[in-house]
């Protein structure tokens, strides 16, 4: 069983999966202005607490390893590696954009994840669902010939922070029909419907935002192919440097 | 009495740190991962630099305490972690290790305050230093004269109206170009300046006698340096150095000795990372020796931030019955003796 986490924005979501049941046990995910700090802890607790799961059924810590608020990255990030260390289990860090864009699994267009990274910015990614023929076992052999598959989920364009007409421009050229998903939506909804050529659409709510399931779910495929950190090696993917770091290297930049 | 075994945590500016202590004052592990090297880049500390070093070290720090304490993680009777006051993402990422760690573990949390900490660390070397006695807590971000009247219970007498000691020595060291950090350079150089030779301001509160303001004499040493170098004329700087430090402990040692006039304790202690001064530790002790009050400090190594000082203050908590709840979260701004 995995414990995922994503504290990486406004949301506040953890949950416990089982790969081997293909179940969500549980999630408990709140949109609240109120800090994650305060949140966090006490929404896993409620969740162990209500299904009645041991701590020492968890195999690994999912955790939405960025990019996002650096803070809210933090406490996500820190919280898994105290749980993951005092349970002796793996972290398994998914990328913050997958695991939004992993919310609408099997979707027929592009996917684009927006996340609001102030500045005009946006965390983001483009994604893509292909049809994969089942071979998770013998018995789904069978059902290849009926027609089964799964769906894999590819990068066209791997998470980053761009600026959001750079975005559009790419979205433009790529000339498919797009769903966008994210907290980014109620910031640069105007600057799509203006600048967007392609056939566009949003993701509703419940399935745009982050979800410790989709967190989950990826993390267990990352932990089939051994995409694992210790507790003490886990660091958040900022995407950005401090602006301290920059304001320092593009100083030495200007003198040299 | 059944042994009692803390493991305390410390995050709140730019010292990641973990320490095992045993019954409130024998310590097994004190292990600190100073960032001062990459901080000296930037002429201080730079807030976000210091969350991100503090969660890239965080777990390594704690397991090597452990180690090193050869105490048995499930013969930690519970966790202690510094909350408030401090860097709020620093703060945060200790808080948020810890609260998870003792979850997983099915162990106490107990969130202690950092000045209380520093005062506390006066416990570890001193077995007969009980309360009620004054502390002087005096470090980067803190100036508090402090009457601790019960482990555990403190009331300020006094605190600074601006910049805390430690600044002043900072800022000082910058503009004199000793560089970051200020502390132990000022206090180096002095030894071969003149403490008389500027006469810099010993400021006076008039509404509290035992508040302290340092942002005036900081500014006098900008000043002097300023007309002097407007006037065409250098300046010794180890003569600044001690001029400036001698102004310092003198506003430091006479506050001090006001309250201990007035409260007449037998016991002084003072404590945070300016306490290592030697200038200001000489002071104070001879201070208190005029006085016949018993004097108390702590080795350099638990005057600057450190686990040890947390696991301290957080076996009294613990012994109270503070136990905190998983919704602890980061004060940057909390004040001493306040319970959240």
């Amino acid at each position: 069983m995995i414990l995922a986490i994503d504290s990486s924005g406004l949301t506040a979501s953890v949950a416990i999966t089982d790969e081997e049941q293909d179940t969500a046990i549980a999630e408990y995910t709140v949109n609240l202005k109120k800090t994650h700090s305060e949140t966090l802890l006490p929404m896993i607790d409620e969740i162990f607490r209500l299904t009645g799961v041991v701590k020492g059924e968890i195999d690994a810590v999912a955790v939405a390893a960025g990019p996002g608020s650096f803070t809210g990255l933090r406490i996500g990030g820190a919280a898994a590696k105290g749980i993951a260390s005092a349970l002796n289990i793996p972290i398994i860090p998914v990328p913050t954009v997958d695991g939004l864009a992993y919310n609408l699994y099997g979707y027929s267009s592009l996917v684009c994840p927006i996340m609001d990274a102030r500045r005009n910015q946006t965390y983001t990614g483009i994604y893509e669902y292909v049809k994969k023929e089942c071979d998770l076992n013998v018995d789904t052999a069978k059902e290849i010939k009926s027609g089964a598959y799964r769906y894999e989920m590819k990068n066209v364009l791997s998470q980053c922070a761009i600026g959001i007409e750079e975005l559009i421009d790419k979205l433009n050229t790529l000339d498919r029909d797009v769903i966008f998903v994210g907290d980014g939506i109620p910031v640069f909804k105007e600057i799509i419907t203006s600048k967007l050529k392609v056939m566009h659409t949003y993701a509703p709510a419940g399935l745009n935002r982050q979800s410790a399931v989709s967190i989950g779910r990826l993390g267990a495929l990352y932990m089939e192919k051994g995409q694992t950190v210790s507790a003490a090696e886990f660091a958040p993917e900022y995407l950005r440097q401090s602006q301290a770091e920059r304001e320092l290297s593009e100083g030495l930049g200007e003198k040299s | 009495m059944k042994d009692i075994r803390i493991l305390g945590i410390e995050s709140s500016c730019d010292e990641t740190a973990a320490s095992v202590v045993l019954n409130g004052r024998k310590v097994l592990s004190n292990i600190i991962s100073s960032q001062i090297d990459i901080h000296t880049l930037y002429g201080g500390v730079v807030p976000e630099i210091a969350s991100r070093k503090h969660m890239e070290r965080i777990d390594r720090v704690v397991n090597a305490a452990l180690k090193e304490s050869k105490v048995s993680i499930d013969d930690i009777d519970a966790i202690a972690v510094t909350y408030g006051p401090g860097l709020v993402g620093a703060l945060l990422v200790g808080v948020s290790y810890a609260k998870s760690y003792a979850w997983a573990l099915n162990k106490p949390l107990v969130g202690v305050h950092h000045i209380e900490g520093h005062i506390c660390a006066n416990y570890i070397e001193h077995e007969d230093l009980k309360p009620p006695f004054i502390s002087l807590v005096v470090s980067g971000g803190h100036t508090h004269l402090v009457k601790v009247s019960d482990y555990g219970k403190y009331e300020i007498l006094g605190r600074t109206r601006d910049d805390a000691a430690g600044e002043a020595f900072d800022k000082v060291a910058r503009v004199i170009g000793l560089g970051y950090p200020g502390g132990p350079k000022i206090d180096k150089v002095s030894y071969e300046g003149n403490p008389n030779a500027y006469s810099f301001p010993r400021a006076k509160i008039s509404e509290n006698e035992y508040d302290f303001s340092f942002s005036g004499l900081k500014s006098a040493v900008l000043n002097e340096l300023n007309s002097l170098k407007m006037n065409g004329q250098t300046y010794v700087q180890a003569d600044v150095a001690a001029s400036f430090q001698q102004a310092v402990v003198d506003v430091l040692v006479s506050h001090s000795m006001a309250a201990i006039d007035e409260y007449k304790p037998e016991c002084f202690a003072i404590a945070g990372g300016v306490a290592s001064n030697s200038h200001l530790r000489k002071a104070m002790e001879e201070a208190c020796a005029a006085k016949g009050v018993r004097f108390y400090m702590p080795s350099p190594v638990y005057c600057t931030d450190n686990a040890a000082m947390i696991a301290v203050a957080g076996y009294h908590e613990y012994l109270a019955g503070n136990i905190s709840g998983w919704d602890l979260n980061a004060i940057p701004g909390l004040k001493l003796g306040e319970r959240n």
